[in-house]
């Protein structure tokens, strides 16, 4: 290679593969540089996690050490080239995965992984061992034909991923490879990767999850394109260290939690199961839980630091510490308590493939309930059912007390829904998606504009109120998405993966939002890939292979989960505990058929049968 | 492996991957062989400027040898189906409702006339005004019909006509004047523009939105691998579908191919490479399937419809839209198809085409090359 050497003068350092100084990027017209004064360093046989909120510039690093982008100010040298004169040289050397799915859908994985053979030159006999090597690894070789947009997320990322390293990248670049990936897949990803670590690779790994970043031997935290912080992630976790403490209730989390958050001294807290875990402002304060509304007895007992505590913490805390959502929302107990959504047997076949095999449950008014599975599972059926966009092949759905198949429409006047992939107009500004969800949900003249108002008020949507929703940064799309479906404040609330690829920050404040709400009586149904999100739920159904194959609270479910070697497991461990169990009790659905199962639910898009 | 041999696996495999795209991808398919069918009929069929069989309507008021032997005239022309009354009142009332086109009242005293001062025969054509293109070949054609009539006439009769001029007409090139004879070929411009210009502008723009440019340009390939590589696919298509149009032309319509299968390869090569052209740089400058797919119907798909020719003739055009032709291929084409077809293999007619469209060809490859950068911004 030439000039491999370092470039910061203390001799040569053959591990050092990437070196970034003072890096500068500005894209025209944009205000802040998208990448301040960034410096940082990639080895081999390591992975650099990279971190931060949305917007941070975590994507635009990774293009410009892909030699996608030409930065303005700053050195980059990548395996000894400069990304700007040199890219072919970079492309020959590197893998680089994209944070949205590169492949062409409409090859099969056999296909896909021909034209990249092809293209990086991989041929003859290294090729035949290449692909035996990758389909083993990836355990796609019994998918080879299918098309690559029938293939689940987690397989896709899985094909990405082998389409990335087919030439045995000395560095890979991954952006956001779980974005989307159930925790079944996004372990097996991270095994992989592991891996490629031991045989030398450098991997830099962007995510939102902080739980992977915690796993990383460094880290490197942007934020707003500063940095924040680099190195191992333990360093940072030491910055919140005996700042972290749990109470255990026995009811009424979200209440205490919402209290608590209101305090100065409490710069993070969360629900997790019947505990709220909270992060204290500095090590010498703390709360008496009595003027929190804990139940008497409860007290503050310490807990072990996490990377995403010091994360919240480095960035300032949880900044909206008080929904002001509560305030609009005007659903009083008035209506009867009572189950408000009812599943009652609901099947759904595609074909000759079952989706959703006898779904029952049902969910009471104020409850927040949550539908987990890995990818493919069913889920995503069962949640289009309930709001009344697939009819059932048997069973029935009701919300409200409405039979979504008779009166499907007065039933859809009582529910909010926000939808898994970014439905709004992008063309159209913040103010005038408001103005046509409210007009699609009948609200006219004042009704209207105080609908509108309040919600740029309580998403703090002000400074973007002309902004087209397109050009909205990220968290930004979905306070907006989350607003249209409030409009007409309903009674239940579908929120189908509402936080996916979003920072932790801005899902707390989500998750104020939702426990506002829902202290208002609201009740919300809710689908989620964050383990720690399901955390908040009162009741958890998992399905897996079209079954709902456990139901109930957090703790619970974590408590049958719980093993010799595994006394306090987190809710995902318990998540793949449970879909392990399910595997060895039911031998006779053989893994590859499994596999194809799984997928199976994504073989055909529900689009296709008519909504009613 | 060698670089130039690297170069080469990498641009098969990506037309080998286009290939599997177009054959996976029904409206390819449907752009390339179906919508040639459908213009063809179209063209072919439903839409002709040509008038045949109007109805009309004769008044002969007195039934004379004269006037029977000029009914017979208009009776045996295969551009009039002929109605016959003695009263010129009902025949006006089936002008009015339509029923007939036109109306040629002959006059009571036409024999007289006829025979007292040698021909000048009173007859009225009163034609339907709300059809202007009918109401003009009605008249012209009975205007027409009469002086062959009245020559016929003068040589049966006598050799009195010395200074008779015999005005023969004669068309070349498409001597029954049917409308499909270039209507067709002119429709072969159209869907060469949509699958050089549309298709190819938004599978373009389809890889940016994908996000599967992105990979691509992580990966050794080059600029020019990825421009052939879309370039080639898409002019195989092309040029097959203009082998189906053809052969669709020439064996159901039954338009003459008088030139030879060279040169129109030749002609259409030269025209899909350049439409390809506009198409790859308008989705490399937009990136987006949308804009690509207004920008390509505007600069490709109508010019090719309303400006070449082909439907509209340039030279009945006001001057300004006449300039205005010559910066579109289009226009080039459809002259050097109409030649292929309908003339033959006119050097003189063909190259200065020809020469020009490969012109805009390079222009729009030059333009693609400067464009077209390995990187985002």
């Amino acid at each position: 290679m030439p000039d491999a050497t370092n470039t910061n003068g203390s001799g040569p350092d053959h591990d050092s593969l990437v070196q970034v100084r003072d890096l500068t990027m500005r894209f025209d017209g944009a205000g802040r540089p998208a990448l301040d004064k960034i410096s940082v360093e990639i080895r081999a046989g390591s992975v650099i996690g990279l971190v931060g909120p949305d917007g941070a510039g975590k994507t635009t690093l990774i293009r410009i050490l892909a030699g996608l982008l030409h930065w303005t100010e700053g050195e980059v040298r990548v395996l000894g080239y400069d990304p700007r004169k040199d890219p072919e040289q970079i492309h020959l050397r590197t893998g680089y995965m994209p944070q949205r799915f590169g492949l062409y859908e409409d090859l099969s994985v056999e296909q896909n992984l021909d034209l990249y053979a092809d293209l990086r030159g991989v041929s003859g006999n290294e090729r035949t061992e290449r692909f035996k090597r990758l389909l083993e690894f990836t355990a796609l070789r019994p998918f080879t034909k299918r098309q690559a947009g029938r293939l689940s997320g987690g397989m896709k990322q899985k094909l990405g991923l082998a389409c990335a390293l087919i030439s045995k990248p000395t560095l890979l670049l991954l952006d956001e490879p779980s974005v989307g990936v159930d925790p079944i897949s996004r372990r097996e990803l991270w095994r992989m990767v592991q891996e490629l670590v031991r045989e030398n690779i450098g991997v830099v790994w962007s995510t939102a999850y902080l739980d992977e970043a915690e796993l990383c031997q460094s880290v490197a935290l942007l934020n707003e394109g500063q940095k924040l912080f680099d190195g191992p992630p333990a360093d940072l976790t030491r910055r919140v260290q005996s700042r972290t403490f749990a109470i255990e209730l026995h009811g009424g989390q979200r209440a205490v939690l919402s209290k608590a958050l209101k305090l100065p001294q409490v710069i993070d807290g969360v629900v997790q199961g019947r505990s709220v875990r909270l992060v204290f402002r500095s090590e010498s304060e703390r709360l008496n839980p009595a003027e929190i509304g804990a139940e008497p007895g409860a007290g503050l007992k310490p807990v072990s630091p996490r990377f995403e505590d010091a994360f919240v913490d480095i960035l300032g805390g949880v900044t909206e510490k008080e929904s002001h959502l509560a305030r609009r929302m005007r659903i009083g107990n008035g209506t009867n308590g009572g189950a408000v959504i009812e599943a009652e047997g609901l099947t759904k076949h595609f074909g000759t493939f079952v989706a959703t095999d006898n779904i029952s449950f049902s969910v009471q008014r104020g409850e927040i309930f949550g539908l987990l599975g890995p990818n493919g599972a069913g889920k995503s059926t069962t949640f289009k059912m309930l709001c009344g966009l697939l009819v059932p092949s048997a069973g029935r759905a009701s919300v409200a007390g409405f039979d979504l198949q008779k009166v499907g429409s007065q039933a859809r006047n009582r529910l909010g829904y926000m939808a898994q992939k970014f439905s709004l107009y992008g063309d159209l500004s913040v103010q005038h998606n408001l103005e046509f969800f409210s007009g699609i949900y009948g609200l006219d003249g004042a009704r209207s504009r105080e609908a509108v108002r309040d919600m740029i008020e309580i998403f703090a949507l002000g400074p973007y109120v002309n902004t087209t929703s397109r050009e909205l940064p990220l968290g930004f799309k979905q306070r907006l998405a989350m607003a249209c479906a409030l409009m007409h404040e309903p009674e239940v609330l579908f929120l189908d993966e509402p936080t996916s690829g979003v920072d932790p920050i801005t899902r707390r404040e989500f998750w104020g939002h939702i426990n506002s709400m829902v202290e208002k009586g609201v009740t919300v149904l809710v689908t989620t890939h964050f383990m720690d999100e399901a955390e908040y739920c009162d009741r958890i159904a998992l399905i897996y292979r079209g079954r709902m194959i456990a139901l109930g609270h957090p703790d619970e479910l974590k408590k049958g989960a719980r093993t010799p070697a595994l006394q306090d497991p987190s809710m995902e461990d318990t998540f793949v505990a449970l879909i392990r169990r399910f595997d060895e009790n039911n031998p006779d659905l053989s893994d590859a058929v499994s596999s194809g199962g799984r997928s199976a639910g994504t073989l055909r898009k529900p689009k296709q049968e008519r909504p009613q | 492996m060698n670089a130039y041999v690297a170069s080469l696996v990498r641009l098969r495999s990506l037309v080998w991957k286009e290939a599997i795209q177009i054959v996976n991808d029904p409206s390819s398919i449907l752009i390339a062989f179906v919508l040639p069918v459908l213009l063809l009929f179209l063209f072919g069929f439903a839409v002709s400027l040509d008038n045949t069989k109007v109805r009309i309507g004769v008044v002969l008021t007195e039934r004379t040898p004269e006037s029977e032997s000029l009914l017979r005239t208009f009776q045996g022309s295969k551009y009039f189906d002929v109605q016959v009354d003695t009263d010129r009142r009902a025949m006006e009332k089936e002008l009015v409702a339509g029923r007939v086109r036109a109306v040629i009242v002959v006059a009571p005293d036409f024999s007289r006339n006829l025979v007292r001062n040698g021909g000048a025969p009173g007859i009225q054509v009163i034609a339907d005004g709300s059809e202007p293109n009918t109401a003009n070949f009605v008249q012209s054609y009975v205007r027409a019909a009469i002086g062959i009539w009245s020559q016929q006439r003068g040589l049966e009769t006598a050799f009195d006509a010395p200074g008779s001029i015999d005005v023969e007409g004669r068309v070349w090139f498409n001597s029954s004047l049917e409308s499909k004879n270039y209507l067709v070929p002119g429709s072969i411009a159209i869907v060469l523009t949509m699958i050089g210009t549309l298709l190819t502008a938004l599978v373009v723009a389809r890889e940016w939105e994908r996000g599967t440019m992105e990979a691509l340009m992580a990966t050794p390939v080059r600029i020019h691998e990825l421009v052939l590589g879309k370039l080639i696919p898409y002019f195989c298509l092309g040029f097959g579908s203009m082998v189906f149009c053809t052969l669709v032309a020439v064996l159901i319509f039954r338009v003459p191919l008088r030139g030879s299968l060279l040169t129109l390869s030749l002609v259409a090569s030269a025209f899909l490479v350049g439409a390809l052209g506009i198409g790859l740089l308008v989705s490399t400058l937009t990136r987006s399937q949308f804009v690509a797919g207004q920008i390509a119907v505007l600069l490709g798909f109508l010019p090719a419809f309303q400006l070449s020719g082909f439907l509209f003739e340039i030279s009945s055009m006001p001057l300004p839209i006449q300039w205005l032709t010559y910066l579109f291929p289009a226009r080039y084409f459809v002259q050097a198809l109409q030649t292929t077809f309908l003339a033959g293999d006119v050097p003189r007619l063909l190259w200065i085409n020809v020469l020009i469209m490969i012109g805009f060809a390079v222009l729009f490859f030059v333009l693609n090359a400067r464009v077209t950068k390995k990187r985002l911004n």
